[in-house]
Order: structure tokens, then C-alpha cells, then sequence
């Protein structure tokens, strides 16, 4: 389990905690938060799950897999600290972890 | 104007299967497409990803899977109208026109929804300033090449487009690309030809840099990139071109007056109609309680909204139930003995 901090583009902030095994994209659409669409539903084909991860987090979460930074060239707006959030699984070492979502995903 | 018993609206693997079940049954059907091929998520998203979930099949890609429904349905003969978008829906009598932004019209007592997450646009510049420019010097597809002789061309993206057309145009145009990592996802005999041309400062190549605006009196002079630590520079461009994959648009269908829920419809489990008599929605933009978005789901959606299509069709027939391995006329709709 991990408290997990989404912060939308215009500053709203929701603390939510999202069971282990989820990723987090899961915790933000199944507690009906807004900002992250998920369109592929998480199989990593669209880039509509796009979060930033300021830098002491974005170091501590386990690293990209093929294919993702692929995939956020087609987000909007990426930069060095994004990340897909169907990408990062949830875990007890994830409890803090804060993303801020971008202006909008499409 | 094209009369038919039924138009789907979108060739992903959902509408592929409903319209296999409405040839079974009988009914004629045309399929529109915003893509220029047939397939939708399946052969755009993820061609060469296998699937593991579709019954008896073990294990198959999208593109396998699009072919063997097309396959299919070949016997029915049905007409696809690709590159292609419905735009409007408006209501005459029992029936339905059925207007697409090519200009072509149908009339039909039933419309089958099957667009998945909506339809496949290009990703455009976040920049407000490109909006005024777009269509005419900021493009997202090249119709004509030839506009762009002698003229300074900025590409911007990191995928096969970009990489394409920049080797392309180079040999005509000053051409700059402009990507926002070091790593391209081109293929590599691409990425090697780009690193070629750069060093011979045929094409000028950017990396980690971003679009920050577009600036012109008129037409485009100039188009501002910045780095993320801020940096900035100005380049001269004639055309600004953005290559950022296709994004999934809900587009036209919010504006029918269906009831929405997010961005799917709700339907009802009997027949998949939606709360427009003759609307119907299946796979993966339609909801109901237990809806699982697979595509399973949506070949079962896709056969019981057939058989609501039969209802308006034929509404002085009474539908028979009837089994392949054994009903002549299905046989005969086949063509096979």
C-alpha cells in the first residue's frame, strides 16, 4: 500500500492510497481522479496516462522499459521527468511518491 | 445516397465482427473509417503485439487478427469507406442520414457505433500560435511534396515519419529536425542516415529541444525552439511540420445527443442500442455494468446488436435463429456448399 499524491495541472491536489500490484494510473482511474484518460486502458499504446515526476522521485522509481519513451514522444508536452503511469507499479517503497499531471492528455 | 441496412461506424476488430454477423443474418452493411486502413486500435496501436485473449485462439497478432476477420466477412462483399469520418446524424422518419466529411450520405434504419476510444487524429502542437498556421504552413501529413522545394522546412518528432520525410525533403528543401530526447524511435537504417546527413550539415538536427512558438506576419517566418533548461533559439521556416502520432479523438460522436458517460455510452446488455432508437454502441465505446473492455467482449456485443438491426430493418420479418453448421440459407450467404 502507498499514499500517493496526484496534483492536477490547475494545482488540485488528491492523496489517495492505491494498493500494491496497482500501477498508477489504476489508483488515479479507479478513485475517479481527473487527468489521466488511459485510453488503451494500460497495455502501453497510447500516451494518454502521462505524468511528471519531480526529480528525487522520478530517481527512486524503477527505471523505463523499452518502448515507453517511444510512446511519450507522442504525449503532450514530455519532458526528461515524464513518465506513463501505467508504467510504474505500485509498492510499500512508492508510500510519498507525488506526480503532477500535465495540462491536458489528448 | 446510399441506402443500406446498416452503417458501422468504425473497421476496428468490433465492427469488423458485427458486420460478419449481419451478412449472417441476412442484413447489408457499409463501414466508415476515419484510418486509411482496416483494423483501427489493433492495426494502428499495436500491428505486431501479440494477443493472448481471443477464444481459440492462443496467440495471434493485430494485424493477424484483422486479417483473418477480414477474411471473414469477404463472402458478404460489404463496401469500406476509408479515410473517411461521420459527421453528422440526423433523424428522418425511421431512418437515419448518415453524413460523412467526404460528403457521402446514407440512409440507413441503423447505426452501429464501434469507434473505440473515438478516431484517430494527429497530435498537434501544444503552441496557441500554430492554430492560425495550421492546415496551411504548420502541417501534420504531407499531401503534395513539391510545395516544399527551396524552402525551409522544421520537422519536428522522433518516429519513422519524421526521420522519412526529413531524408526525403532534404534533397530539396533545408530541412531541421527537431526532437526532444537524443534517442530516436525510428527504424535504425534511418536514425544512421540522419546522423549521416547532419555531420554533412544537409540537415540541421536538434535534439532535446521542444517547439516554443511559431511567429509570422501573414504567413510563417519563424519557429522558436527551447531546450528544457530554457535555452532558446530561432529558426527561419517556410512550413513547420508535426509528426507526434495519432491520438484518439472522441470528435463528432458527442454532438448526436447520445448519452455520454465520460467519453462512452451507456447501452442496454439486450441489444446494445443506446438511448437513440436505431444508435447502437459496442466494444470498447460502450458501457454497462460488467463491461470488460476486451475484445471478446466486443465480438458478443457485436452479435447481439445485429440482431437489434434486424428488428428495424426488416420489421416485417420475424428473425429466425439459426446455426452455420447447419442452416442452408447462412450456407448460401457464404457461398459455401
Amino acid at each position: 500500500m502507498a499514499k500517493i499524491k496526484y496534483i492536477e495541472h490547475n494545482g488540485k491536489e488528491h492523496i489517495v492510497e492505491v494498493q500494491n500490484g496497482l500501477t498508477v494510473m489504476e489508483g488515479a482511474v479507479q478513485n475517479d481522479i481527473p487527468g489521466i484518460d488511459a485510453d488503451c486502458g494500460g497495455s502501453m499504446s497510447c500516451a494518454t496516462c502521462h505524468v511528471y515526476v519531480k526529480e528525487d522521485w522520478y530517481n527512486k522509481l524503477p527505471k523505463k522499459e523499452m518502448g515507453e519513451d517511444d510512446m511519450l514522444d507522442q504525449a503532450y508536452e514530455p519532458n526528461s521527468k515524464s513518465r506513463l503511469s501505467c508504467q510504474i507499479m505500485v509498492s510499500d517503497d512508492l508510500d510519498g511518491l507525488t506526480v503532477h499531471m500535465p495540462e491536458k492528455q489528448v | 445516397m446510399i441506402k443500406t441496412d446498416v452503417v458501422i461506424i468504425g473497421a476496428g476488430p468490433t465492427g469488423l465482427f458485427c458486420a460478419h454477423q449481419l451478412g449472417i443474418i441476412g442484413l447489408k452493411c457499409e463501414i466508415v473509417d476515419n484510418l486509411d486502413k482496416i483494423g483501427g486500435q489493433c492495426i494502428e496501436l499495436y500491428p505486431d503485439k501479440p494477443i493472448y485473449d481471443i477464444p481459440a485462439v492462443p496467440k495471434c497478432t493485430g494485424e493477424e487478427l484483422t486479417n483473418n476477420l477480414i477474411e471473414q466477412i469477404k463472402p458478404f462483399k460489404f463496401n469500406f469507406h476509408l479515410n473517411d469520418r461521420v459527421q453528422e446524424l440526423t433523424n428522418e422518419n425511421d431512418n437515419w442520414i448518415v453524413k460523412t466529411t467526404s460528403g457521402k450520405k446514407f440512409l440507413t434504419p441503423n447505426v452501429v457505433i464501434a469507434g473505440g476510444v473515438g478516431s484517430f487524429e494527429p497530435r498537434k502542437f501544444p503552441t496557441k500560435s500554430a492554430e492560425k498556421f495550421d492546415g496551411t504552413s504548420v502541417l501534420y501529413s504531407i499531401k503534395d511534396k513539391t510545395i516544399f522545394k527551396d524552402k525551409s522546412v522544421v520537422i519536428f518528432g522522433g518516429g519513422d515519419s519524421a526521420l522519412d520525410w526529413a531524408i526525403e525533403l532534404s534533397n530539396t528543401s533545408k530541412v531541421s529536425l527537431i526532437h526532444r530526447r537524443d534517442e530516436f524511435r525510428g527504424v535504425p537504417a534511418s536514425v544512421k542516415k540522419i546522423k549521416e546527413l547532419s555531420k554533412k550539415n544537409i540537415i540541421k538536427l536538434f535534439t532535446k529541444y521542444s517547439i516554443k512558438d511559431v511567429k509570422g506576419n501573414g504567413s510563417l517566418e519563424e519557429v522558436e525552439i527551447k531546450s528544457e533548461d530554457g535555452e532558446s533559439k530561432i529558426l527561419k521556416a517556410d512550413y513547420v511540420l508535426g509528426f507526434f502520432g495519432l491520438i484518439m479523438q472522441l470528435g463528432p460522436i458527442a454532438e448526436w445527443g447520445l448519452n455520454l458517460d465520460k467519453k462512452v455510452i451507456p447501452v442496454n446488455t439486450e441489444n446494445f442500442e443506446t438511448n437513440k432508437k436505431g444508435i447502437f454502441a459496442i466494444g470498447d465505446i460502450c458501457t454497462y455494468p460488467g463491461k470488460l473492455k476486451l475484445i471478446l467482449s466486443g465480438f458478443h456485443e457485436g452479435a447481439l446488436a445485429a440482431r437489434g438491426c434486424f428488428k428495424y430493418a426488416r420489421p416485417n420479418e420475424k428473425y429466425r435463429f439459426e446455426f452455420t453448421t447447419a442452416s442452408n440459407t447462412i450456407k448460401d450467404r457464404l457461398g459455401v456448399k
